[in-house]
């Protein structure tokens, strides 16, 4: 393969943001123009070149957050330095919302338009944006742009503003306002390379490691309203200790997992995880101790463990809080995992979003690596492990376990086809762990305590303390950690009910991709086994509770939005039936059914049933869940 | 000395053609479809399965010199004990396995996939696929019609940017085929990609550049491999803009390629005594099914001059 590259040159910036990721062009193959000694004696070293594709996001990303936008002339700088062909970079790029292929300002807001935003005002927000800032997209300096969820539901409605610079900065401002929103464009439009802030949150600047303890817990406090809790087990240390000291983390009983991992060795660790009967938290609950026996019995040495935290299911928050407060739990459980599958190298996938979260675990990496816990060899054990972070670029589907792994590879994030399952062949075709962050940061708890006495917790069917993300009509939305079989009915009382005493209409259960129940299931017990029986999901454990004001036919024409935006197009049933889906609900919201209602909810019917058997994905097989539900409780008619 | 000339004797002719050592026959696999028991070698897909048990099984990113892709899933058939429908084309048959090709359950999502492609492409230089349309009684109209329902030929026009071939991507189905015939399966050009994402999702050169001013060598392997004429050859595109493609009038005939020692096999479409068309048949030896520029497009000097 030549490289045809028609784009124009890069410009000084741009070579040093790719540079500053790939080191300097040192060879003719890395885009230099002198020959090394092997390159006169037979043109060799593309191979190694091309073996660091799965840093093309991560250029990717340094160029957005510099120039704001990737230009022609850069992008094929890119195509040089990883010798990718130009076709196939303009391929990733373009499937990721937050890079921009055309001019774009340095300063945008992405502005959530998603459910739980939807419930506290989003709309006309974006309405009074519109109104003042202008079109989504435009303007020079700084702009606006809907998102879907940002992971900050407990204080809708929620922006992101991210300003592209050396460096770039970001800034969360949830709940807000259109003034808030403005002044924070406008204030810092001229000096967005000064600012060093990397950290703003609700309006309170916070720098993790210098906060006091009493302001960190208060800032903790509004995503997880009763942290301190002395019940929790999960949460535990999250406001009460130093995100960023290895010390800190160690002094709340941090790293007794480790150590008790590396006393048991691999096959007693994994045993104690199967003893625990821990099943994964990302949505799909399979059990973690034999996805990790799996991995462990390969006959092939190279193996990976990989963190999902792409968390990008509306309505979920609880990883990004796990991610921001107690991030060394994550590095620990992911260690336990490395030594018992005999991994050397990891990856935490974060969704790109989450900048804050990002900071807190490059800070808790980097302690880990002095401290010796991360490197070539972890806490004396002669194992070595290394973990490295990389962050999405909004994608919902990169959650997806093998889409994931396309995205880390420097491919376009669609998902593949299964078998062979990720324990075979996953990352770079290799055995490969995939968790999400609450499962993983539920392994230190499991082999300090032991997994009988894990298993005790909750029911026989779902064991284990759970996270719960409570949104919407609730009096104190935020992350509360739950045993097992908690009612539904009592997860809300603990967030404060439903306020003003309103009644409750409906609850969407495991977000876009969960379904609704009604308020007859509020004595439900919150458990893996009562749901299915029920024919709803715990999913991610989304809780978004909804008031009789709520406007459910938008917020079901949202969901549908949300999966026709987010479908990555590969398979036909998912790319064209989302669509469909979308046009299907307009016209029944705008009373202009294709022949009868009963004629188009047949349709639906047939839609969702094919899209169900036959996408290659969970995306697609679940794209009419909640929809379906909504109908059959009959949500999608005027209130009562 | 004799005067008699001196020459080598060869030694008789063996009466056998020398042959490697017999390979062990991979082991049979058993599997039934449709209740009927069929046995393929180790490594087959139900898709062979399906053949070898002489059902006819739709397919449209399949292709026998492709590594599959399994994105259209108009394949689907039903195994027993599996959650979802299964892509016949890329799932390995499994001794045991039982199969359903005509259940409702595979009716009902074949059909609804060739109707979502109905309803978002312009299908009709697709022959295949509207005679599936038939089969499953597929009506693309359900999902609705007009300026309504977004569909892919809205959002493009059909590009004419060479001398060689056209790509009408409203009639494109993303099978990735091309792609991958511009890819790692033959050309090794990589001058096209997927782009963008979900309904936007697209075949693209870099920036979406002209041919002209990308890696395209023109071999012609992605019109090869395209199922539904959304790649076309301009002689093609022009006739039939002209409303006279004929294919009553048009042969086909097999010959070698002119121009170089390799010798592909070329299968010349020929109307009104020009070539209009080259294609070579996928199972060819030599090269299956992929040309390069000479032998797809540099046929011109044959055939009646030009008026
Ligand atoms: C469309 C889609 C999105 C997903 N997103 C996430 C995600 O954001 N986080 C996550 O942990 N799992 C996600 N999953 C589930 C993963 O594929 C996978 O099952 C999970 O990471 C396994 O980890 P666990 O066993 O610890 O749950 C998603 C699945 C699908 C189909
Ligand atoms: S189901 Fe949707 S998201 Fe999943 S592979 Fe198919 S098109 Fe992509
Ligand atoms: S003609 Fe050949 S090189 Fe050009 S796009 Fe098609 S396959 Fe690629
Ligand atoms: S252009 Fe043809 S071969 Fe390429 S993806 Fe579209 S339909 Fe398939
Ligand atoms: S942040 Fe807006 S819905 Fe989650
Ligand atoms: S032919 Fe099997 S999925 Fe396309």
């Amino acid at each position: 393969m030549d490289l045809h590259l028609g784009g124009g040159a890069a410009s000084a910036e741009e070579r040093a943001a790719v540079d500053a990721v790939l080191g300097p062009p040192t060879s003719r193959w890395r885009g230099g123009v002198d020959l090394t000694l092997a390159e006169h004696f037979g043109l060799s070293g593309g191979n190694a070149v091309r073996a660091e594709r799965h840093r093309l996001l991560p250029v990717l990303h340094a160029l957005q957050d510099r120039l704001g936008w990737l230009s022609r002339g850069a992008l094929d700088y890119v195509s040089l330095r990883l010798d990718v062909p130009p076709a196939e970079v303009w391929g990733v790029a373009s499937f990721y919302h937050l890079l921009a292929l055309s001019p774009q300002a340095p300063q945008v807001a992405h502005v959530c338009d998603d459910i739980a935003c939807r419930l506290r005002g989003a709309e006309a927000l974006c309405g009074e944006l519109e109104r003042t800032l202008g079109p989504a997209g435009q303007g020079s300096e700084y702009t606006w742009k809907r998102s879907p969820c940002l992971g900050l539901c407990e204080a809708a409605p929620a922006a992101l503003v991210l300003r592209a610079g050396t460096p770039a900065t970001h800034q969360a401002l949830a709940p807000t306002t259109a003034d808030e929103l403005r002044a924070a464009l406008t204030s810092t439009s001229t000096s967005t390379s000064t600012s060093t802030s990397t950290s703003t949150s609700t309006s309170t600047s916070t720098s993790t490691s210098s906060s006091p303890p009493s302001s960190r817990l208060d800032e903790v406090r509004r995503a997880v309203p009763d942290a301190g809790d002395p019940d929790h087990l999960l949460l535990a240390r999250v406001g009460r200790v130093d995100p960023a000291s290895l010390a800190d983390y160690r002094a709340h009983g941090g790293f007794a997992g480790l150590t008790r991992a590396i006393a048991l060795g691999p096959e007693a660790t994994i045993a104690e995880v199967i003893t625990s009967r821990l099943v994964g938290r990302g949505g799909a609950a399979f059990p973690t101790g034999k996805k990790w026996q799996a991995v462990a019995a390969q006959p092939v040495r190279e193996r990976f463990i990989v963190c999902n935290a792409d968390e990008s299911e509306p309505g979920t928050f609880k990883d990004r809080v796990l991610c921001e407060w107690d991030p060394f739990a994550l590095i620990e459980g992911m260690t336990s995992a490395a030594l018992a599958t005999g991994a050397s190298l990891g990856f935490i996938y974060l969704r790109g979003e989450y900048p804050r979260a990002a900071a807190h675990l490059e800070a808790a990496l980097a302690a880990a690596r002095a401290g010796d816990l991360l490197g070539p060899d972890v806490a004396g054990t002669g194992h070595g492990f290394e973990l490295e972070l990389r962050r999405g670029a909004g994608a919902y589907i990169c959650g997806e376990e093998t889409a994931l792994f396309n995205s880390i590879e420097g491919r376009r994030g669609e998902p593949r086809a299964k078998p062979p399952f990720p324990v075979e062949a996953g990352l770079f075709g290799r055995p490969t762990v995939i968790n999400n962050v609450e499962t993983l940061a539920s392994v230190p708890l499991i082999l300090a305590r032991g997994g009988a006495a894990f298993a005790a917790i909750g029911t026989a069917g779902s064991t284990g303390p759970k996270l719960f993300c409570v949104s919407g009509a609730v009096a104190r939305p935020g992350v509360y950690e739950a045993r097992f079989g908690v009612t539904l009915g009592e997860l809300i009382a603990r967030a404060g009910g439903v306020p003003g005493d309103r009644p409750l209409r409906a609850v969407l259960l495991g977000g876009a991709a969960g379904s609704f129940v009604g308020p007859e299931a509020l004595a439900l017990p919150l458990t893996l086994e009562a749901l299915r029986a029920a024919g709803a999901t715990l999913g991610s454990g989304v809780v978004m509770v909804l008031d009789d004001r709520a406007d459910l036919p938008d917020l079901v024409r949202r969901i549908a939005r949300f999966f026709r935006d987010e479908s990555c197009g590969q398979c036909v049933p998912c790319r064209v039936g989302t669509v469909r889906q979308d046009e299907l609900l307009g016209r029944l919201g705008a009373g202009t059914p294709l022949g009868s209602v009963a004629d188009e909810r047949a349709l639906l019917g047939e839609l969702a049933q094919a899209m169900r058997d036959a996408s290659i994905c969970g995306l697609g097989q679940t794209a009419s869940a909640a929809i379906e539900s909504a109908l059959r409780l009959g949500l999608l008619e005027a209130s009562p | 000395m004799s005067d008699d000339a001196i020459y080598f004797n060869p030694p008789p002719r063996s009466a056998h053609t020398p042959t490697a050592p017999a390979r062990p026959a991979p082991a049979p696999v058993e599997v039934t479809i449709d209740g009927r028991p069929v046995s393929v070698p180790t490594g087959a897909t139900l898709l062979d399965a399906c053949s070898a048990a002489g059902v006819e099984t739709p397919t449209l990113c399949f292709a026998s010199t492709l590594t599959p892709v399994n994105a259209c899933r108009v394949c689907v058939v039903e195994l027993e004990g599996a959650r979802t429908l299964v892509p016949a084309c890329a799932r390995k048959a499994e001794p045991g396995m039982k199969v359903l090709t005509d259940s409702p359950r595979v009716r009902l999502s074949r059909k609804v996939v060739l109707e979502l492609l109905g309803s978002s492409v312009d299908l009709s230089t697709a022959p295949d696929l509207l005679r599936w349309q038939q089969r499953y009684a597929a009506r693309p109209a359900r999902f609705g019609s007009g300026a309504a329902v977004a569909t892919v030929a809205q959002q493009t026009k059909v590009k004419v940017d060479n001398a060689l071939y056209v790509r009408d991507y409203g009639k494109c189905v993303l099978c990735y085929k091309c792609v991958e015939a511009c890819g790692s399966d033959a050309q090794h050009t990589f001058a096209i990609a997927v782009a963008g994402r979900g309904f936007h999702a697209h075949i693209s050169t870099e920036a979406d550049v002209p041919l002209p001013d990308s890696a395209c060598v023109y071999c012609g392997n992605c019109i090869q491999v395209c199922p539904t004429g959304a790649l076309m050859f301009k002689t093609e595109h022009d006739l039939r803009a002209a409303g006279r493609w004929d294919p009553a009038a048009q042969t086909q005939t097999d010959t070698i390629c002119p121009y170089c020692g390799v010798g592909c096999t070329l299968t010349l479409t020929v109307q009104d005594q020009r070539i209009v068309k080259v294609m070579s048949p996928p199972d060819a030896p030599v090269t299956r099914g992929n040309l390069c520029i000479k032998g797809r497009f540099g046929t011109t000097f044959v055939g009646p001059e030009d008026t």
